[in-house]
């Protein structure tokens, strides 16, 4: 088997080579940065260290070209040379000792090669090796999920007070964009923006649960296979629409209506309400509570049903004295999903449910919600060290707690749920 | 006694019959929803794929312009003022030239740069209205409104009406709405530049996830030794496949454009941030589709002495592989409507050049439609709608591949 022999001499000589060039490209900015930074002349560092940044960032964007660092007019025509140089000499150095490393192990592994030696065994050995590192990729992004959360959470809390964040009850996070300006600090209370999302979700749940449910009911025990071919792709594409056209349907069609309706009867609902958004993501919501409760339902044993009409009781009896405490922890399941996912919610909200953090229970009223709020936050220039940008990541950091224990939770249930019957 | 029996059946059978009736309603208003929403957004998008404008003679004369450099505003400007606005003063003739759109003198530049010919004659050009005009001719205007609340003056709606007597005025199907990029303007803002963004960001996202995704799959199903690590990494799996894609935009941020110094807006960037939330959909679809190849076939190769990664890789693999394509397209469909970590990572700058590689400042359609949703500009909403149905056209398409290869080469066992 020679391919097996010329696969072990290529994976053995390639495969260390294309780690180190991961590590070169994830560290190269910053080399280049270093490089840089000891260049520029002191004049400039004396400017300040946002100077320095912003020259450091431009000058990383053009350092490849000579002619492009000079257009630049910050570093003189002889530092301009010498870091054109400097970074001639970096590139061409680690060209020179990946092509070095990579012919060594070649040489190497070339050199184990005989007629005794069991390539095969050692290739699907490397390959291996190869496919375990890939499944880590999923650990891997988890962890730096929370490392970046954690990262950025704790220099919000260096600047803003633990307490006020989960106990305030203001929020406006508007912070003056130069130093010194009047009102500079803002106030980070995040209580109104978790009842925000608090009230949507429970608006979005009030239709989904009900709707969703009694449609599982439906198809999994009423109606004919050939019905239930149809209705449920159909049903399942309410999960397939993009949650942008819901937003847009909220914030165009669903929220007027629901405004020029409750003015007809005498109430003050403003455009942006929180029954707008929750309506149209409880809308979006009923697949994923039926699809689930309809494969639970399914599942629950055949004797049961059969024993309870045996004793006389109709059909909804069944369903609902047997069948649905049966099946109720895979149910609860479905619905803890379909919450996670309410909270999680993005575009609709940011389209329909508005900015103003009121402390309020009124469907009727604007509400804010973290997902609403780290958008707003985060998108258009920032700096980075604000404590408005930095709350962002503590929102985000809250809303990956809470949507972890409820997936973990519905999980569990669910699978304890199918150990039962299996 | 036998009265109780009949009137407590009577109770218990319509109990029957209203349980039943629920779950009948509760299905039609979920598919009534789905009805309402799609059709609102056909209706309201009609408007957008028409747009009015006025068939303007424009004289070419030799005298008229210096050959090289062909001043095409100009040359608009002044073959509009040829048509009798009866104004004397700079601020009329002003409120005159803005009936027109701003980008009609880069559609003359590009008729004339294809065919020189034309200078030096007189001809005819489409020349497109502005927003509000071209408004005006699809709903005409509330005259109720006091004339400072309309968008347009008496004047204007004069001349507009002018037009209109004069003939000169038509209406045609816009290619705009698929030719072009974003823009200020309504009536020239297109679809195409944020389609391939979206393209690219998808290709990066395919490229990233797929091999990622089916050879991390194939190592958890065949070859992971039973441990706490491998349980470990399924919780995880299924975990991120729930993670609100918001966090993964956090990530991308925090990550990618903070740490690695990523070019913000790019559909790298883009692409990086989309396979990580794919990357568990695909995980879990191909391990699903591999274990549903029945374990005869396995024993089968592993007892003629194949090895396992043979096995794996010469009969596992190609049997499961539709199974594992239909998954990889949904988690690609899925991706492709996501929106919300796209806003983080700044792919919702207004681009007006249609990105040509993977490093160009671009959005995502997704991202346009809300982009344009938030225009304040009325002729916007229609052009939202237009861009969702386009969304939703597209969607259509990928899904339906996933059900022709599902339905074309899944095998039964």
């Amino acid at each position: 088997m020679p391919n097996y022999h010329g696969l072990f001499v290529i994976l053995s000589s390639l495969l260390p080579c294309i780690i180190f060039l991961i590590v070169f490209i994830s560290i190269d900015g910053f080399i280049k940065g270093v490089i840089i930074q000891n260049h520029l002349p002191n004049s400039l560092i004396l400017l300040g260290q946002e100077e320095v940044d912003f020259s450091v960032s431009i000058l990383r964007n053009n350092i490849h070209n000579l002619q492009s660092i000079l257009s630049l007019e910050i570093l003189s025509t002889d530092s301009a040379n010498s870091l054109y140089n400097y970074y001639f000499f970096y590139r061409a150095g680690f060209l020179t000792l990946i092509i070095c490393i990579t012919t060594f192990l070649a040489y190497l592994a070339g050199k184990k090669l005989n007629v005794r030696f069991d390539a095969r065994r050692n290739v699907e050995k490397i390959l291996k090796f190869i496919f375990f590192v890939f499944s880590i990729v999923a650990v891997l992004t988890t962890f730096g999920i929370i490392l970046s959360l954690i990262f950025e959470t704790v220099r919000f809390f260096s600047q803003v007070s633990f307490s006020e964040f989960l106990f305030g009850i203001h929020w406006s996070p508007q912070t003056a964009i130069r130093e010194g300006q009047v009102g500079s600090s803002g106030s980070f209370g995040a209580i109104p923006i978790f009842t925000g999302t608090l009230l949507i979700t429970a608006i979005s749940m009030l239709i989904a649960v009900p709707l969703g449910l009694y449609s599982a009911i439906y198809l999994s025990q009423y109606a004919r296979p050939k019905v239930r071919n149809y209705f449920k792709p159909i049903l399942e594409i309410l999960a397939g629409i993009p949650t942008v056209v819901y937003g847009f349907f909220a914030a165009l069609s669903v929220g007027p209506f629901i405004r020029s309706t409750g003015e007809s009867l005498g109430l003050t609902v403003s455009t942006e309400s929180a029954l707008a958004a929750g309506l149209v993501m409880g809308i979006m919501i009923i697949p994923y509570v039926s699809s689930l409760s309809d494969d639970v339902m399914t599942a629950v044993p055949e004797s049961l049903r059969d024993g309870s009409l045996a004793l006389g009781a109709t059909k909804s009896e069944t369903i609902r004295k047997v069948i649905f405490p049966a099946a109720l922890p895979g149910i609860v399941g479905a619905i803890l999903l379909a919450i996670s996912r309410a909270i999680g919610e993005t575009m609709i909200v940011v389209m329909a449910a508005g900015l103003a953090a009121n402390l309020t229970a009124n469907p009727l009223s604007a509400v804010t919600t973290v997902t609403v709020q780290i958008v707003t936050l985060l998108v258009g220039d920032q700096e980075f060290d604000s404590p408005k940008t930095l709350a962002a990541f503590a929102l985000g950091l809250v809303l990956f707690f809470i949507t972890l224990v409820l997936n973990i939770l519905a999980m569990v249930t669910v699978r304890k749920y199918r150990e039962r019957y299996e | 006694m036998s009265k109780n029996i009949n009137s407590m059946m009577l109770k218990r059978q319509s109990a029957e019959k209203r349980f039943r009736f629920y779950g009948q309603a509760s299905l039609a208003i979920a598919l009534i929803m789905l009805v309402v929403i799609i059709s609102s957004m056909t209706y309201r998008s009609i408007p957008a794929f028409t747009n009015y404008g006025l068939n303007l003679s424009i004289n070419l004369s030799k005298e008229n312009i210096a050959q090289d450099n062909i001043n095409y505003r100009r040359l608009i400007r002044d073959n509009i003022s040829l048509l009798d606005s009866g104004c004397d003063d700079r601020k009329c003739r002003k409120e005159f030239l803005r009936l027109f759109s701003s980008g009609a003198a880069y559609e003359l530049r590009d008729t004339i740069e294809n065919d020189p010919s034309l200078i030096g004659k007189d001809f005819s050009k489409f020349i497109l209205f502005s927003d509000d005009a071209d408004l005006f001719y699809k709903f005409g205007i509330d005259n109720s409104l006091p004339e400072s609340e309309r968008r347009l003056n008496d004047r204007e709606i004069t001349w507009l009406n002018g037009f209109k007597e004069l003939g000169l005025v038509e209406k045609r199907f816009s290619t705009n709405l698929f030719t072009n990029g974003d823009s200020r303007e309504p009536e020239i803002a297109g679809v195409l530049g944020a389609v391939i963004g979206s393209l690219l960001t998808i290709l990066i996202t395919l490229i990233i996830s797929f091999p990622i995704g089916v050879l991390s799959a194939i190592y958890l199903e065949s070859f992971a030794p039973k441990n706490k690590l491998t349980d470990f990494t399924e919780v995880n799996i299924n975990n991120l496949a729930a993670v609100p894609s918001i966090v993964f935009g956090l990530l991308g941020l925090a990550l990618f454009i903070n740490f690695f110094g990523m070019p913000r807006s790019a559909p790298l960037v883009g692409g990086c941030v989309l396979s990580l939330m794919t990357l568990p959909v695909i995980i879990i679809a191909t391990r699903a589709s591999l274990q549903s190849v029945p374990p005869s076939i396995r024993e089968a190769a592993l007892a003629v002495g194949a090895s396992e990664m043979q096995v794996v890789f010469q009969h596992l693999l190609p049997a499961a592989l539709p199974g594992i394509l239909t998954g990889t397209i949904i988690g690609l469909a899925r991706a492709f409507g996501e929106s919300a970590p796209l806003l983080l990572i700044g792919m919702v700058a207004f681009v007006v050049d249609i990105p040509g590689s993977f490093t160009d400042p671009a959005t995502a359609l997704p991202v346009q439609v809300y982009l344009w949703a938030d225009s304040p500009e009325r002729a916007f909403v229609a052009k939202t709608s237009a861009a969702t149905l386009v969304l939703i056209f597209l969607l259509i398409i990928i899904n339906l591949a996933a059900v022709i290869l599902r339905k074309k080469y899944q095998l039964k066992w």
